[in-house]
């Protein structure tokens, strides 16, 4: 994976580098399914290497496979994201071993779900049901922003000065 | 693109599976692994394909813009009313335990209304801007072209 994204620093083709995003996409998703996490590994392979990858392509056809030159200096950059690998690092000095029994998400409400979960909503898979049901609001919120971007894009990009065009036509 | 018999056949032989593996994705999203979410994804990249391979214009016929737009707006909204509707038996909003006769019922449903939900909006969202670019595209095209082919 780190050399995926070493590659994807130094190409300057967008081709290559949506490519390799997807590429980087279904690693992740392996390593998703390597922890257990079957639904974010399908998510992932499904959004991250196969819709994206082709939205990307059509952003690519619409503008340029030419990554420009970066006109300003690179300095004030690097020392930012430097900062903020420091900061991420040290932050995960405080997160629990993986698979930690006496893990805060081994002990809060993780068995409650795992437990009640099957037997109050009768779905055996206990992802959908906590996605679904107990946090039922966050995925409606999810899906509403799904719709803006939607929405959002249609604005943008739907032709209404070709439909204009085509009503003033009818009118004359 | 009409030219590659091969791709052509291959897609066409790819379809109904895709299709069958989205509503599969959809539905048991309850038993296993999936969900709205992967099953509209699913559903959109196989209407992308078509329309890869057989042309933008096939496609529209296939899925009209109007029916995009309606099933954006559809999918949010039967989750919202889903939500709605709860309250309206008496319920508090998007507690499906009120739906059907017993809780355990009531939830299936719930479940498996909201996921519907999603996976309309999904699919209809990925679909409508996948078309949007390749029809701004053609577009853009054609204003270089000098002529303003229908589309």
């Amino acid at each position: 994976m780190s050399i995926t994204v070493c590659a994807i620093l130094r190409i300057r083709n967008l081709y290559a580098v949506v490519m390799l995003g997807s590429i980087f996409s279904v690693m992740a998703a392996a390593i998703f399914v390597i922890l257990d996490a079957v639904d974010v590994a399908f998510t992932e392979a499904a959004v991250g290497a196969g819709i994206s990858t082709v939205l990307a392509l059509g952003t690519i056809a619409l503008t340029t496979d030419r990554e420009k030159k970066p006109s300003h200096t690179k300095i004030l950059p690097l020392i930012m994201v430097c900062l903020t690998g420091v900061a991420l690092i040290y932050g995960t000095l405080d997160l629990a071993h993986y698979g930690d029994p006496n893990a805060p998400v081994q002990t809060h409400v993780g068995p409650d779900y795992l437990r009640d979960a099957p037997v109050k909503t009768g779905i055996p898979n206990v992802v959908t049901s906590i996605l679904a049901s107990y946090r039922g609001y966050d995925t409606l919120g999810e899906v509403v922003v799904i719709f803006t971007a939607g929405i959002g894009v249609i604005l943008l990009l739907g032709n209404w000065r070709h439909i204009g065009r085509r009503r003033e036509d009818k009118d004359v | 693109m009409y030219s590659y018999l091969v791709l052509r056949v291959v897609a066409k032989l790819l379809m109904p599976f895709i299709m069958l593996f989205g509503l599969y994705v959809q539905f048991h999203g309850d038993f296993g692994p999936g969900g709205g979410f992967q099953a509209g994804v699913i559903f959109a990249a196989g209407f992308i394909l078509y329309a890869l391979i057989f042309g933008l214009q096939n496609a529209s016929r296939v899925l009209p813009r109007g029916i995009l737009r309606f099933g954006i707006a559809l999918g949010v909204l039967l989750y919202a009313g889903v939500g709605v509707y709860n309250l309206l038996v008496g319920g508090k909003y998007l507690d499906y335990n009120v739906m059907a006769q017993n809780a355990v019922h009531g939830q299936h449903l719930g479940i498996l209304l909201v996921e519907l939900g999603v996976g309309i909006t999904v699919t209809s969202v990925m679909v409508m801007v996948f078309f949007t670019f390749a029809r701004h595209r053609q577009t853009k095209g054609d204003d270089q072209d000098g002529g303003s082919r229908p589309l």
